[in-house]
């Protein structure tokens, strides 16, 4: 487990562990936290944003810019709350909630954070377009990206001055299920 | 990570490295919608997911990571042990070694110096005086620290048309290599002490240095080395393909440089044992200095060299085929795992090209199902 651990407290973990609502074992929060104080070079207690771009699969995911504005300066608590969405135990929960109608998933809320980056609330047609924008580069132009986006959207029973709501992307993303997990090495 | 084949159309792409999407798109989640509606264009967790699961772990940045050593001095009789074998290497191996350390370079300038410029540079002695100069200099460097080093196969001979290549782990390498032939070097230009050794002493072996910050640099670069093999009484060349310092688990790719130049490589795989101390010079985080230091108050550097059979040009091969070949050598040899990241990323950022693929295909798939409608 190397030096990390010395300077986290088990009291330290537990506190993280509440704050995302027990998706991440504890043996997983102190690897975060190994991999928290490696991309964090000096020590200030939180990632910059040219920290996360210097990791190159991140730099080149289309979103990265999106999602800086979700992940720069978050403290560790913040950090691991905002990754507890990726757990396997997220989409363990997320199967069971189905079944038992409970609200929101962590999962499908950030991707309705992602989308809603200023965080009105709701998601417009610009939200939409800027997503695609990110996600087709220069290889679509923004007539067609306009004219995919107004034909889905229409598709759904939506016009293109709905605001979409968390609601509605839950209902539109449950089936089939969302597939979003990523493992964290343990030593 | 699975290694799939290169494909040989890497004349379109960055022609300095490979289709890195040969690599990652085995791993990452194919974003191919089948059919176009809403869900399709809202359900970005594939691309999500690859973000996250590079923020919590990538292979690039493992390259560099240093292990601590896990304490082993917590026991009753372990720890006076290891609080004595503290005192013996910071109070008298370090003090030692640091004096035969500076009397070598007594030695040493005082005889190199005179040889170098009371001599005039046509003279066939004095290059061989030099080149025994450095080599018992490198010995000495390598005594200070304890190497214990055990060479493999068959010591390099001096005949142009060869360039070494070997994987790069600290600037104790060039030295580890340096005290058995006195080889030529590429290197990048350090600062202080170090810059200035480079200068004096370095250059007369026939170094060549590079600049990682000027792109005009590499064809300067590629016309110097190829320059220097042809020279029949030139130093062997070595080149460290990676760029850059690896913390020696694994290999980043080997830039091709030093295998379009129409000669043999030698490869050379070099691996420590990192049961005293870990060799590995992460230079960002520690000066060369601190590195020293802390190789100087350990009790040895344990490596093992290998010289693997020298390595022609297959026919219909390119060079980047040939470097990974190469590189495969070597890492099999010396136990280290591949990651298919350039080495200057470190430095700079990847290039745009990588993210523009990712969104041609998606784009492309949108529109194959937009025109179906």
């Amino acid at each position: 487990m190397g030096n990390a651990s010395s300077t986290l407290t088990q009291y330290d973990i537990e506190e993280v562990q509440e704050h995302c609502n027990y998706l991440f074992s504890q043996q997983e929060i102190v690897a975060l936290y190994e991999r928290f104080c490696q991309l964090d070079r000096n020590a200030k207690g939180f990632i910059s944003a040219d920290e996360f771009l210097s990791i190159p699969e991140f730099s080149l995911n289309p979103l990265s810019q999106r999602l800086l504005k979700m992940v720069d300066g978050l403290n560790f608590k913040d950090f691991v709350a905002f990754l507890s969405a990726f757990s396997a135990k997220a989409s363990l929960q997320h199967k069971i909630e189905r079944e038992t109608q409970l609200p929101i998933i962590a999962s499908k809320s950030v991707i309705f954070k992602v989308y809603d980056i200023d965080g009105k609330g709701q998601v417009t047609f610009k939200d939409l377009l800027e997503v695609l924008r990110d996600l087709t580069g220069s290889f679509m132009s923004e007539e067609q990206r306009e004219h995919v986006l107004v034909w889905v959207l229409e598709e759904a029973g939506y016009t293109r001055n709905s605001s979409i709501l968390l609601d509605d992307f839950v209902k539109v993303l449950s089936s089939p299920g969302l597939k979003m997990e990523v493992e964290v090495p343990v030593d | 990570m699975a290694m799939a084949g290169l494909s040989s159309s890497s004349s379109e792409m960055d022609l300095d490295r490979p289709i890195l999407e040969d690599y990652i798109s085995t791993d990452s989640i194919q974003r191919i919608p089948q059919t176009l509606h809403l869900r399709e264009l809202l359900d970005i967790s594939p691309t999500l997911t690859e973000a996250a699961g590079a923020i919590i772990d990538d292979s690039f940045t493992r390259c560099f990571k240093s292990n601590p050593p896990e304490p082993w001095n917590w026991n009753v009789y372990l720890f006076p042990l290891w609080c004595l074998g503290v005192v013996v290497r910071y109070g008298i191996l370090f003090p030692l070694r640091l004096a035969v350390f500076i009397a070598g370079w007594i030695v040493f300038f005082l005889t190199f110096f005179p040889v170098h410029f009371l001599l005039p540079s046509s003279n066939k002695w004095r290059h061989k005086m030099e080149r025994i100069l450095v080599e018992m200099m490198c010995s000495v460097f390598v005594a200070s620290w304890t190497g214990v080093i055990k060479y493999h196969g068959p010591q390099p001979s001096m005949r142009p048309h060869q360039v070494f290549v070997a994987n790069h782990t600290s600037m104790i390498d060039f030295i580890i290599l340096e005290q058995t032939t006195a080889f030529a070097v590429i290197m990048q230009k350090h600062p202080g002490w170090v810059g200035f050794i480079q200068t004096a002493i370095l250059e007369s072996l026939g170094s060549i240095w590079f600049n990682r910050t000027e792109s005009k640099d590499r064809e300067v670069v590629a016309r110097k080395l190829r320059e220097h093999v042809q020279g029949p009484d030139n130093n062997p060349l070595l080149i460290f393909p990676e760029g850059t310092c690896v913390n020696n688990q694994y290999t980043v790719m080997f830039k091709k440089g030093a295998f379009e130049l129409g000669c043999a490589v030698c490869p050379v795989a070099i691996k420590y044992n990192k049961i005293f101390v870990d060799a590995f010079w992460n230079s960002k985080k520690q000066s060369f200095s601190m590195h020293l230091f802390r190789l100087m108050t350990s009790w040895a550097v344990v490596c093992d060299v290998w010289f693997l059979e020298p390595q022609y040009l297959k026919p219909g091969e390119t060079p980047i085929e040939f470097a990974e070949r190469v590189r495969d050598m070597i890492s099999v040899r010396a136990g280290l795992k591949k990651v298919p990241w350039d080495g200057y990323l470190k430095y700079f950022r990847p290039s745009p090209k990588l993210t523009e693929q990712k969104q041609k295909i998606f784009a492309d798939s949108v529109l194959r199902r937009l025109e179906e409608k």
